[in-house]
């Protein structure tokens, strides 16, 4: 556990600089300056590695900064995805705090690969610990002289710099995080074309995950066959899982791809004592949901839980036990979407509120017969409609839960209160201790 | 009026962009001149930030709105931003905020009679292994209970 990303986490300072150097931290990067590895090495290397974009689409990252016109002339940019909100998330958030440098590195070799000379951390607004502790690593990296123009004389540049969010899921998605960054609503563009093409200020850019550029340093040094083989086969290497929920522990895990979801659970602490597990969301809110023996049979990779008939996304593993109220829960998830949809596509912008407060009604005891098509009816005119995939989000845990709990919909839409109350299980009183 | 002080650091996160792309630095020119005025943003406020990094005033009137962090009406002298989302839920997160608002007498997105807190429910904060938590001003504060909530409210001043 905890072998690349987290590594330093039983450390004494684990975000400080002198940790990070004294466990082979900068020394990818001081091969750079000192011309002994060309970008194809770097990329031959992370194409070996099996690495996959980690902040939901699995993107293969090699490939990914490999589609960069690095010879093209102009200013080219690196942008790290640091706004993480999707609800179940938070081990980005322990990344920045606790392994800032790996972050750093990870970003400085992409501009390397990439010949992109100017790199920007958008860290979400919220996010001031993580924020500050970043701005000194990054001060610390200036200070040794690894960062800035023509370093040590190498004739290699790259100039990074923080920029912070005020409060916006959509700004998670890579063109809407750019427009923010342009200082506008954080609205996403059109695709084609591609960011790689027409990115930050029009020029080419290429945006990832936090714990995509944290994984780089760790490939590069001990070769991308190592990082592979600690995963399975299309998922190479380890994976940060954040495990929420109903479970005794909840915490931040990095484990290798592959394990299984049972382990993963067994790491939390398990369910409370006298629960069953329910239903799980594996990768955050906008992937679908599982039930419990589903669940219990996946291994936590890409195509595992793609067969589970869900998603690995952001590894943001939602756990929910016998007294979760799924109408009361899926409602909490409209009302998500619904506050955070941009509000740029008619089908997302009117659609999610339609999810919202068709939802909310049955929650209230006035819930129709003809609800439940009409609610999985607004999910499929959202779906595939839309500029982004936030539509899609919102719509795919409306059409799951009801998929795999219709019965406790019917049941609170029949007797207006949750079938979960009536069988006396409500967690109130417990909840709070 | 936007001190000088807030200006130099407006200035600051102008020197991280390329030349003219001031408006980059809006958000948190927003952000600093929100925080000078007591948490909330005004019109003139709006207005002073348009011309101090020379862009329309209605480009930066959508940034104001667009945010969530950016309040147009005076708050509390602390706000407390109260994660009600999937995970947090789960543990308990509704039950704390109700206990707050009867503690506060005060609803959500009302400012408490004395004028020191606010208390606004916020979507996931993306501290969910920490849950049920809050934000106030810069810090988190997380695995909450009744009794850490009187503790963390009887040291707010």
């Amino acid at each position: 556990m905890n072998e690349v990303c987290f590594k330093n986490l039983d450390k004494k300072n684990p975000a400080s600089f002198a940790t990070y150097e004294s466990t082979g931290g900068y020394k990818v990067w001081r091969k750079i300056l000192n011309g002994e590895l060309t970008p194809e090495d770097i990329l031959a290397e992370l194409k070996a590695s099996g690495l996959r974009g980690r902040g939901g689409a699995g993107f293969p990252t090699g490939l990914k900064w490999s589609f960069m016109p690095r010879n093209q002339e102009g200013q080219k940019y690196v942008v790290c995805n640091s706004d993480e909100g999707e609800p179940g998330t938070c081990h980005d958030r322990d990344i920045l705090r606790y392994n800032p440098h790996s972050v750093i590195e990870g970003m400085a070799i992409a501009g390397y690969v990439m010949n992109a000379t100017v790199g920007y951390n958008y860290i979400r607004g919220e996010f001031m610990e993580p924020y500050y502790r970043f701005e000194e690593a990054l001060k610390d990296a200036y200070d040794a002289g690894l960062l800035g123009k023509d370093i040590q004389g190498s004739k290699v540049s790259f100039d990074l710099y923080t920029h912070l969010g005020a409060g916006a899921y959509i700004c998670g998605e890579e063109t809407a995080l750019l427009e923010s960054l342009e200082g506008k609503k954080g609205q996403p563009r059109f695709k084609p074309p591609f960011p790689a093409n027409v990115g930050l200020y029009g020029k080419p850019t290429t945006i990832n995950n936090t714990e995509t550029f944290a994984n780089v340093p760790e490939i590069l040094t001990r070769g991308g066959k190592w990082f592979a083989d600690l995963g399975v086969e299309n998922s190479g290497g380890t994976k940060c899982f954040s495990v929420t929920g109903n479970v005794k522990n909840p915490a931040n895990f990095e484990v290798p791809m592959g394990t299984p979801f049972s382990k993963l659970l067994e790491l939390a602490g398990g369910l409370k004592e006298g629960r069953t597990l329910k239903a799980v969301i594996p990768g955050g809110s906008s992937t679908p949901l599982l039930t419990a023996d589903t669940a219990m049979n996946m291994t936590m990779d890409y195509d595992s839980i793609a067969n589970a008939g869900s998603m690995l996304g952001a590894g943001s593993v939602i756990i929910m036990d016998d007294t979760t109220c799924m109408v009361k829960t899926l409602t909490r998830l409209a009302h998500f979407y619904y506050d955070e949809s941009c509000g740029q596509c008619t089908p997302c912008r009117e659609g999610t509120g339609w999810l919202y407060r068709v939802l909310q009604r049955i929650l209230d005891g006035n819930g129709k017969n003809e609800d439940l098509d009409l609610l999985i009816s607004v999910g499929e005119k959202i779906s595939g409609n839309t500029i982004c995939a936030l539509g899609d989000a919102a719509a795919t845990p409306v059409e799951s839960f009801i998929r795999h709990f219709r019965h406790e919909f019917e049941y609170y839409i029949k007797h207006g209160r949750s079938i979960v109350e009536s069988e006396g299980q409500l967690i109130k009183e417990e909840a709070i201790v | 009026m936007i001190s000088d002080q807030a200006k130099k650091e407006i200035d600051f996160w102008v020197t991280k962009y390329p030349e003219g792309r001031q408006s980059s630095a809006v958000m948190q020119a927003l952000t600093i001149v929100q925080n000078e005025n007591g948490g909330s943003l005004t019109g003139e406020l709006i207005q002073e930030v348009a011309d101090h990094l020379q862009m329309p005033t209605i480009s930066v009137q959508e940034v104001a709105t667009f945010y969530e962090n950016y309040n147009h009406k005076p708050v509390g002298k602390h706000i407390i931003r109260f994660c009600h989302n999937i995970s947090c839920m789960l543990n308990g997160s509704d039950e704390l905020i109700s206990y707050l608002e009867e503690k506060l007498e005060v609803k959500t997105g009302e400012v408490s009679k004395d004028g020191l807190v606010s208390v606004k429910k916020v979507e996931c904060l993306g501290a969910c292994v920490g849950g049920p938590m809050c934000q106030i001003g810069d810090q988190y504060h997380e695995h909450l209970t009744p009794s850490k909530l009187d503790n963390i409210l009887d040291n707010l001043k």
